[in-house]
């Protein structure tokens, strides 16, 4: 099961070679990684997503509280919350294909950040289902190069349960 | 100088370099020794060194210096600093942190570093210290402005003393030791990300304290973490008055006399069958400060199959990491056992005790007592029996290592100093030195593996020019004995690479001014270890022991704990 785990971090260096190093010694799959300054500039947020059972993720949250320079953790499973993904994705444009490929944009409610005779690029945020979908739609046009942030996610009003300790 | 001047610069911030900020720090967290080795870029730290009212001993290896550290801090409860040049001294550090990290040692690790502005150029000497070390300290920090040394030390011990203790490395290239700076007064430690709970559960302590008092067949399981916490006295306390067993790991050993009839010794794969008996057969399996290792629990599905498992840790992350536990308490050992105790009650638990004292009279740790060679356990035996249990006792990695852990009876905590966790060769005779200057009145025995000798023995040279009375009784089986076997045991007694050349030992020792001489015959042995408890000077004693004798019992990997082999054969004998 796909856990997404957000750790507030000291923004120092060397505290994602230690995130990532932690992972790879302890044999924890990352499935995405996502890191940014927050509002504090003494602070980064860590949204990591991570396949595992339930005892292995709770053991992930463990080791990582237990890195003196992780300030806080915190597990969003079966909490509300939002979670976005951001894409920016090329794709073939032809220019008999532009009408189906713009309503296509239109549908998902992405956006075209730049244009070539031959292709489009588009953004596209949301729920990682929907970033799927549009790639997936985007198949039979001919997909030329895929960017993804990771997903990035916080909780809604309330508190979550899994709070770090 | 005049008065005058003095006043002055006492009315302005006085300003020293970075290398003496580092010392009076150091001096300030009450490091009294320290371990270490020069180099290029610690030279200015060196310097200062030399007026400071710090002993300073110096090893023949950096591995040697961090593993004498690592025994410094077990032996005396203290933080244990080294310190290393950049590079290759630093490098040579990691065998030492990472047993250090592995056994929960508290050490304070300071390495020098190439100048800030060539970091990263692969400069003469450099290597990423903080990168390498990273996953074998339990935290590290390069320091990189100067007005942050004494406060980034101040955090070291903080951090490698509290919670469950570990190794702290800072690395301070050489222009923060050369810059001159203002002498700040000590701030509060602000560590946001570094919380240690103390006290448990007030909840969990009652509901683990009920569970006790309404056990049957409870077996107390105890780790390195009581004597980490200096709770002996505390779980002392607690067993007596609740009635209960304690079996200890190699890491546990010495947390409770081993000569109380509520001692069960060692468990594991080398533990006695009476530990592993109970530990298969209790109701209540309460572990403390004991992390579930796999040389202590055999096959994880069927360990303790019938227990309900409490697990007191001061270490979050240690819980539920192997085992699942119903009764979890996180917090300091010494607070919780303490506010246990006050909720239990005394048990007869007498059909509990009639089993265990069954299974100590019919399986109890034995060898062939009569056999025409030196049987290891019997040097080993002899020793416990001339030193009357008294003596701090270190070891290397390997079967003598075992046989220590079997025929050694240990009464205190920080009275046995091993490598458990990493299971380091050659730690056995930097640990002896780090533990001699530790216990200066204290007799130290290295009982040591031919082949973990091997690794350290250079250390030897320390030993004679502090002039200090280390022991090394050397279990001479001209093997890797635990390598052979296993390679007799599972490999059809193909010993391939497992036999050594070994150098005349004795010659070894006189030839770095120490004492040594070597035994052959069974009837010597007394009067060897007579001679070598008397000897003031650092003393070697090779005993050729039986080459082939096997560590008794055994779990082989994979087996239940109570899947012992090994337990008949002296019947037979």
């Amino acid at each position: 099961m796909k856990h997404i785990i957000s750790a507030l971090v000291l923004n120092k260096p060397g505290v994602l070679a230690h995130v990532a190093g932690m992972f790879a010694a302890r044999a924890f799959n990352i499935d995405s990684l996502a890191v940014g300054r927050t509002d504090d500039p003494s602070l980064s947020r860590m949204t990591i997503v991570v396949v595992g059972d339930d005892r292995v993720v709770e053991q992930v949250r463990k080791q990582l509280a237990k890195i003196v320079t992780i300030v806080k953790v915190q597990d969003f499973v079966g909490h509300d919350m939002v979670a976005r993904d951001l894409m920016l994705i090329t794709v073939s444009c032809p220019g008999d294909k532009r009408a189906e490929i713009q309503a296509l944009i239109e549908m998902f409610n992405a956006k075209v950040v730049d244009i070539s005779p031959k292709s489009v690029m588009v953004e596209v945020a949301g729920p990682e289902t929907k970033i799927e979908a549009f790639i997936d739609s985007c198949r039979p046009y001919g997909i030329k190069n895929v960017v993804r942030t990771g997903t990035v996610a916080m909780a809604r009003y309330g508190r979550t349960q899994a709070e770090n300790q | 100088m005049s008065n005058k001047t003095s006043e002055t610069v006492t009315d302005r911030p006085q300003r020293k370099p970075g290398s003496q900020i580092i010392v009076d720090t150091l001096i300030e967290q009450g490091a009294d020794v320290i371990f270490g080795y020069l180099g290029g870029v610690v030279l200015p730290l060196f310097d200062k060194l030399y007026d400071a009212p710090i002993k300073f001993i110096i090893p023949r290896h950096e591995q040697g210096g961090c593993h004498m550290a690592d025994a410094y801090a077990r032996a005396t409860g203290k933080v244990g600093v080294v310190i290393a040049t950049s590079g290759p001294g630093a490098t040579n550090l990691t065998t030492g942190l990472a047993n250090a990290m592995m056994d929960s040692v508290p050490i304070v690790a300071i390495t020098g570093q190439v100048r800030t502005d060539l970091i990263g150029n692969d400069a003469f000497q450099e290597a990423d210290t903080t990168g390498i070390t990273r996953p074998i300290t339990k935290h590290n920090e390069i320091v990189k402005d100067p007005s942050l040394l004494a406060q980034t030390i101040r955090e070291a011990f903080y951090i490698a003393s509290t919670g469950r203790p570990g190794p702290v490395l800072i690395d301070i290239p050489v222009d923060m030791q050369t810059t001159e700076i203002e002498v700040e007064p000590p701030t509060k430690i602000r560590l946001p990300g570094y919380r240690i709970r103390e006290q448990g559960h007030a909840r969990q302590i009652s509901a683990a304290a009920q569970a006790i008092n309404d056990a049957q067949r409870p077996v107390l399981y105890i780790g390195g973490g009581v004597i980490a916490a200096n709770a002996a006295e505390e779980l002392r306390s607690v067993a007596k008055k609740a009635n209960v067993p304690v079996t200890m790991t190699l890491m546990g050993l010495g947390s409770l006399d081993q000569n109380d009839p509520l001692s069960l010794d060692m468990l594991g794969m080398h533990g006695t069958a009476y530990a592993n008996y109970a530990v298969q057969e209790c109701d209540l399996l309460i572990a403390v400060g004991s992390r579930f290792d796999d040389r202590v629990t055999g096959k994880l599905k069927t360990f303790a199959p019938h227990a309900k498992i409490i697990h007191i840790d001061v270490d979050p992350a240690s819980i539920s990491k192997n085992v699942r536990v119903d009764i979890p308490v996180v917090g300091s050992a010494k607070y919780i056992l303490t506010e246990m105790e006050k909720e239990l009650v005394h048990r007869d638990r007498t059909e509990w005790f009639k089993r265990i004292n069954d299974w100590k009279k019919r399986h109890p740790l034995r060898y062939d007592t009569n056999a025409g060679t030196i049987k290891p356990q019997y040097v080993i035996e002899e020793i416990y029996r001339q030193t009357h249990g008294d003596a701090v006792v270190v070891t290397g990695v390997g079967q003598h290592q075992m046989w220590t852990a079997q025929f050694y009876k240990f009464k205190r905590p920080r009275q046995f100093i091993t490598s458990g966790g990493l299971g380091t060769m050659g730690f056995g005779l930097p640990a002896a030195i780090g533990a001699q200057i530790a216990c200066p009145n204290e007799i130290v025995i290295d009982i040591d593996g031919d082949s973990s000798f091997n690794m350290t023995m250079n250390e030897l040279c320390t030993a004679v020019q502090y002039e200090l009375p280390v022991k090394v009784c050397l279990i001479n089986n001209n093997f890797m004995g635990m390598v052979r076997q296993w390679q007799h045991l599972f490999y059809g007694q193909r010993y391939s690479c497992s036999s050594l050349q070994n150098p005349d030992f004795a010659k070894v020792a006189e030839a770095f001014g120490a004492v040594g001489f070597t035994v052959k015959d069974k009837a010597q042995v007394p009067d060897a270890v007579k001679k070598m408890l008397a000897e003031k000077r650092p003393c070697v004693v090779d005993f050729h022991v039986d080459k082939e004798e096997n560590v008794w019992p055994m779990v082989a990997s994979g087996k239940s704990l109570h899947e012992m082999d090994g337990l008949d054969i002296f019947e037979m004998a």
